[in-house]
């Protein structure tokens, strides 16, 4: 692959631009290892966030050509040859310089959901026995490496800058693995409905596209975070038939 | 949550401004003009109140738009003529029309459902145009999504569910009806024609469409923390839901072309513009 040029966001929140490089690209290249060389040849002060180059830390995410992605796992050769390539930092979190933001605000968000509050245990070593079936509902949101590509592609962070009021998609899955796990027995579904804010969602599924885990965040977790929210606030059938089958304690399934 | 105050967050972004350099319009653009194309049609057609159903040639062909047929001319209708109190109540600049009776039910599911409302959103109010892409000015701290009115009457999705359930029985009957041709002794017999395929062939895509449904699978079992908990049978029907709910999008889209094919089938059939064909 011949030499090609990269169009980099430089700066701090006062001054920032695109400034553009050209750098050789070998095969096998990802955009991260792209940027690297950019460092060790022209830019030694450009600042990125990286750790593993293996698609499992969450740490390099950014938008190139204007889709929010790993650099590590975007190859070289999946984009348009020939072409600049561009790499802007996530725009739903405050940047802080060149491709770094701030993602802190996430780990504010977490400290406010409910923990994990499991059943007594099944037997008297204080272990617990699970259904197979049950685990691996909830084990496809156990893959998220936090990596907030969900948040940052959220129009409603993004584009609305609903951080007060909305969690995003990483924590509708993280509540999604809570709210689901069969030895769970917190009630979190109040919570969802009005501090989490899971009616911003209007299921555009972006989320979904741009996970590098592949999760299915929109159909097999938010959507049916929202139909639990629908069966606990909005359909008066299913609070009628509560009021003659009531909860019983031991589990939330019963 | 008062860590985002501590930096500023990027400005917003203008309508359609996006560094993205593939061809995001063109899904947005295509949702609208299939959409668009369907409303347009199925309102024409739920108008005409006339051609929606085929006797000649012995066949017995009702148009998915018209059915169930509660009130209406034809041999499919359930109660006859519309009643005196009907027509006494129908709106005087609209000529009375079965369609308009029964359509606002699949309407209201589709319109409900989780797959179109992701799509139309972006399609029609740009909310967002596409992954990514800038959005209206004017919305920007407005936005509410379906947090409170009035799109928190997409809630009601589950009860479209029920009501779309039993049109796919009816469809189905309708289908079976279409397999039985009267014969020149006055009789009828089983036969096959082209518009019985094309009966048969809508409600089959419809209930790929609607038991893919996202509240179906949460109803089948979804809902439980423990799905090992639940009846077998449940069990069963919570794994089948899910498997169609991976192609709901694309059954979303046949099934809505199919019903428009099916009236049009039937509507030029009626009004002798093709003939349809006997297969058997």
């Amino acid at each position: 692959m011949p030499a090609t040029t990269f169009r980099i966001w430089r700066g701090d929140p006062t001054s920032a631009q695109f400034k553009e490089y050209t750098t050789d690209i070998s095969e096998g290249m990802v955009v991260l290892d792209a940027v690297h060389q950019i460092q060790a040849e022209n830019a030694p002060d450009l600042a990125c966030r990286w750790n593993c180059k293996a698609g499992k830390c969450g740490s390099c995410s950014a938008e190139i050509n204007g889709r929010p992605r790993l650099m590590c796992m975007t190859r070289m050769d999946e984009l348009p040859p020939g072409e600049t390539v561009t790499i802007e930092p996530m725009r739903a979190f405050p940047h802080v310089r060149d491709l770094v933001t701030d993602v802190s605000w996430n780990f504010g968000v977490k400290e406010r959901i409910k923990r994990f509050r499991p059943r007594k245990p099944d037997a008297p070593d204080g272990t617990w026995r699970m259904q197979q079936t049950d685990v691996d509902r909830v084990q496809e949101f156990r893959k998220c490496i936090e990596c907030f590509l969900c948040q940052d592609v959220c129009h409603v962070l993004r584009d609305h800058h609903k951080h007060e009021e909305f969690v995003g998609p990483r924590y509708l899955v993280h509540l999604a693995a809570l709210e689901m796990h069969p030895l769970d027995t917190e009630e979190r579904v109040r919570e969802i409905r009005r501090a989490h804010g899971i009616g911003y969602c209007n299921i555009t599924k972006c989320c979904t596209k741009v996970c590098p885990e592949h999760i299915t965040i929109t159909d097999n977790a938010i959507i049916p975070l929202k139909e639990r929210v629908v069966d606990e606030f909005y359909d008066p059938l299913t609070r009628l038939l509560r009021v003659f089958k009531p909860r019983r304690g031991a589990s939330k399934d019963g | 949550m008062s860590e985002s105050a501590k930096l500023p967050l990027p400005q917003f972004r203008r309508l359609g401004q996006t560094s993205r350099r593939d061809a995001w319009w063109v899904q947005p653009a295509g949702v609208f003009a299939g959409l668009m194309a369907f409303i347009v049609y199925s309102t024409w057609a739920a108008h005409q109140g006339d051609h929606y159903w085929l006797a000649s040639g012995g066949a017995d062909y009702l148009s998915p738009f018209y059915s169930p047929e509660i009130f209406g001319s034809s041999p499919h209708s359930w109660f006859g003529e519309p009643p005196a109190w009907l027509m006494r109540v129908w709106p005087s600049f609209l000529p009375f029309s079965p369609a308009i009776l029964i359509l606002w039910a699949p309407g209201g599911f589709r319109l409900t459902c989780y797959y179109y409302r992701g799509a139309y959103y972006k399609a029609f109010w740009a909310d967002p145009p596409s992954c990514a892409v800038g959005e209206p000015a004017f919305r920007r701290k407005r936005y509410r999504g379906e947090h409170s009115f009035p799109l928190i009457l997409q809630n009601i999705h589950r009860y479209f569910l029920f009501i779309a359930i039993g049109f796919i029985f009816l469809l189905f009957y309708d289908a079976y009806r279409a397999f039985w041709f009267l014969g020149i002794d006055g009789r009828r017999g089983l036969g096959v024609g082209v518009g019985t395929i094309v009966l048969l062939i809508n409600p089959i895509l419809l209930s790929l469409y609607i038991f893919g449904c996202h509240t179906l699978r949460h109803i089948m079992g979804g809902k439980k923390d423990c799905i090992s908990s639940c009846p077998k049978a449940m069990q069963g029907a919570y794994r089948g839901v899910t498997c169609l709910n991976r192609r709901h999008m694309l059954f979303a889209w046949l099934s809505l072309f199919w019903v428009g094919f099916a009236d049009a089938y039937v509507r030029l059939c009626s009004m002798g513009l093709i003939s349809d064909w006997r297969l058997l």
